[in-house]
């Protein structure tokens, strides 16, 4: 045998290992990711808030089937990846989980205020968690789409935009400060950069998401106000303008990215 | 009262590929609450499977399983329109018993 032909059977031996190492440890979470999403508990959700959407519930003993989330009555298909958007009869700007407080007010009889009051996974917040799933993932696989065409939804934007960069609490962060640039982490979590487009299924493309670390399904409301935590901010209000606003700027932002929600994260 | 299972089979060479996500807290009885209480263990004790009403595979689960647990595992001879159900118990006597149909 020559050299040559021993060099190159080394050289295929190299290209083709049997089993694909672990690169760096943000590979080695992408294929632990990999391996769980075959059997994403989201689902569960997803199935327990289809349940919750057509079941009549409520003081007024009611479906959420007339809920309107942007598309008509009842549509559910595609509604996510428009949200946040203006609604004309509450009349302002709401993201999915502010509108579905709308509706189960407005429907069902609820007290709005006192389930925004309700601790995170506590009574009917973890009704609550479940619907976001559902409709989120009805929306599985379509591109975001918001609406900028009312002066309201432009508004918000704009705050939400101020907000991203506002600095402050004791240690003198913004949203910016983790997520302004690529190749940030906190621990071995890579953080994707929301001051443009983070791509597919990245930032608020993924969210809701399983979390594998508490077993529990967070919303958006939830990933910002563990955000606001990690900074040491006061909490901001469940379904406040100020989260919806901060929303808003993530998903125009993403405009055009695909939703893989509700996802699965560590 | 339990969530229901999400099964899933599928026709894959001689057999099926069925994955089961169970919905379950699955307490191991070593953690304790706020007030510094111990949570009581609360798992499943007992997994089973058939295929068409003939046992497939039973396995005997304990506290060192996930919450909210998957598992997957295939079934020789399965073909398309069988029926696969899958059973647990829990230590506290709950049982819940799924039904799919291969694919």
């Amino acid at each position: 045998m020559t050299r040559h032909a021993l060099g190159v059977m080394l050289a295929a031996a190299l290209l083709v290992p049997a089993v694909a190492p672990a690169q760096t440890s943000a590979d080695g979470i992408a294929q632990y990711r990999a391996l769980l999403a075959d059997g994403n508990p989201a689902e569960l959700w997803e199935a327990k808030g289809e349940l919750l959407w057509k079941q009549k519930r409520g003081p007024k003993n009611a479906s959420l089937e007339a809920c309107d989330l942007g598309k008509g009555a009842g549509v559910v298909k595609g509604a996510f990846v428009e949200l946040p958007r203006y609604f004309a009869d509450t009349k302002r700007v709401q993201d999915l989980e502010s509108r579905l407080l709308s509706c189960m007010a407005q429907a069902q009889g609820f007290n709005a205020a006192e389930i925004a009051a309700t601790s995170f996974g506590r009574g009917e917040q973890v009704n609550l968690e479940a619907l976001v799933a559902y409709v989120a993932a009805e929306s599985r696989g379509m591109k975001f789409n918001l609406s900028q065409a009312h002066p309201e939804e432009r508004k918000m934007f704009e705050a939400g935009k101020r907000i991203f960069y506002f600095r402050g609490g004791p240690y003198d962060f913004s949203c910016a400060s983790c997520h302004g640039e690529a190749g940030k982490r906190i621990r071995l979590q890579d953080l994707p950069d929301l001051t443009k487009n983070p791509g597919d299924g990245v930032g608020f493309a993924a969210w809701p998401a399983y979390r594998v670390s508490s077993g529990e399904l967070w919303g958006m409301q939830r990933r910002l106000n563990d955000c606001y935590r990690q900074q040491r901010f006061p909490f901001p209000g469940y379904a406040s303008d100020a989260t919806i606003a901060l929303g808003t700027f993530m998903g125009v932002q993403g405009q055009g990215a695909v939703s893989i929600a509700p996802s699965i994260k560590r | 009262m339990s969530d229901p299972m999400r099964i899933r089979a599928q026709t894959q060479g001689g057999g099926a590929v069925v994955r089961v996500l169970m919905s379950h807290e699955m307490e191991t009885g070593l953690r304790k609450d706020a007030a510094g209480k111990t949570i009581p263990a609360w798992h499943i004790t007992e997994v089973s499977a058939a295929l068409n009403g003939k046992t497939v595979l039973t396995a005997q689960w304990g506290t060192a399983i996930a919450k909210n647990p998957f598992t997957e595992f295939v079934v020789k001879g399965a073909k398309a329109g069988d029926k696969i159900s899958v059973s647990w118990v829990d230590n506290h006597g709950d049982r819940r018993t799924d039904e799919a149909t291969v694919a």
